[in-house]
């Protein structure tokens, strides 16, 4: 990589649990440099205490997502260029979960939400049986095809307001999740799943501002996938709990 | 740590739903005592019905139209998003409830005058 001539001015939230505040860095600019680039340099020159996560680094594993400039992003595939005001950058962990230390955040409760939703996969048959043969032209498959590449990220938990406002509100990601198995003919936790996103801080909740959608960066739509669970809890109500 | 993406607009469409539907709560139960009037107590009627002679009452009046009509259209795409196949088109029909709501309340004031 060629270095370039210019510093970037970055900001970093450093911190835990009980406060913090924003310190600041000069970073080297370098060529197709990505925001995970920037915070790996700071802990490496300046800062070896600086806390942060990541794993692959391409934008499967989805544990680097942080706020940058306000707005979450996956830092590892996230172009400084892209995101840059002026030569300010700004990096904080992400919005609506606790803080550990620095940008990392605990993200149990965002995925105790995903087993509140029934975002778990209940199995109908053994190893012993045939796979199930699922045709990719089917409706179902289909619906659940455009919902399931989800990478965890937490960007769409972190982008919602009503996550801010209600703090027991599944979120985004779980629902999704949970559409998607609504949807796998092979599972066999339809009604249990229904009841739970229906419930208390379920899909209800949901204020369809789709912010989860303008962030999520796998391009997937949350906001459509919890309309698909309000239509499937509206129609089951309808038909006095008649399912399917 | 604060979001960035407060002024997106289907934000703010979520926020005037809110907004708007918390208004017409509190302007309905008045809304009904003066009908309950016009069953029980003319006379009482007839000074209120006076009053809303004013222009700024008209006005006022006017603002509530707008609130229903936001309620309404804004209800409607809501009900559209959740009911019926995704359309990637929400902002614009977001516009369109909006400017719609305008039409109607300024067609209201403007016939009211
Ligand atoms: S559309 Fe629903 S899940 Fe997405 S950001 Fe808004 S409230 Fe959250
Ligand atoms: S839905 Fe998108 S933003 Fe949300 S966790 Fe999954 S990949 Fe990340
Ligand atoms: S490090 Fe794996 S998604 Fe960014």
């Amino acid at each position: 990589m060629r270095e370039a001539a210019e510093a970037l001015d970055v900001k970093v939230w450093r911190g835990n649990a009980h406060g913090g505040g924003y310190r600041s860095y000069s970073v080297p600019a370098q060529e197709s440099q990505t925001v995970l680039d920037v915070v790996t340099w700071i802990q490496q020159h300046a800062e070896p205490t600086l806390t942060y996560r990541f794993a692959c680094r391409v934008g499967m594993c989805g544990s680097c997502a942080m706020m940058v400039n306000g707005e979450p992003r996956w830092t590892c595939r996230t172009h400084v260029r892209r995101v840059l005001d002026g030569k300010r950058l700004e990096i904080a962990p992400l919005r609506n979960l606790p803080v550990i230390k620095d940008l990392a955040t605990d993200m149990a409760e965002f995925f105790d939400k995903w087993t509140g939703a029934e975002g778990v996969f209940h199995p109908t048959a053994t190893r012993k049986d045939a796979i199930a043969p699922i045709s990719p032209a089917d409706p179902m498959r289909q619906l659940a095809n455009e919902a399931v590449e989800c990478i965890n990220c937490a960007v769409c938990y972190s982008a919602c307001d009503t996550v801010t406002a209600n703090p027991s509100y599944l979120g985004p990601a779980a629902l999704n999740r949970a559409w998607t198995l609504q949807n796998d003919e092979r599972d066999g936790a339809y009604a249990p799943r229904l009841r739970a996103v229906s419930a208390d801080g379920g899909c209800f909740n949901c204020h369809s501002h789709q912010s989860c959608l303008t962030y999520c960066p796998n391009d997937l739509n949350p906001t459509a996938s919890i309309a698909g669970l309000k239509r499937l809890s509206s129609t089951s109500f309808l038909r006095r709990g008649r399912t399917r | 740590m604060k979001a960035k993406h407060n002024r997106d607009p289907l934000r703010i469409a979520s926020l005037i739903h809110r907004i708007s539907g918390l208004a017409l709560a509190l302007f309905l139960p008045l809304h009904f005592y003066v009908l309950g009037l016009a069953l029980n107590d003319a006379a009482r009627l007839d000074t209120f019905l006076r009053w809303t002679d004013y222009p700024l009452v008209k006005l006022a009046e006017a603002v509530l139209v707008l609130l229903l009509s936001l309620h309404l259209f804004g209800g409607l795409r809501l009900l559209a998003l959740e009911f019926l196949p995704w359309s990637p088109r929400q902002k614009a029909y977001a516009a369109i409830a909006a400017a719609l709501s305008f039409f109607v309340s300024i067609g209201f004031f403007l016939s009211a005058v």
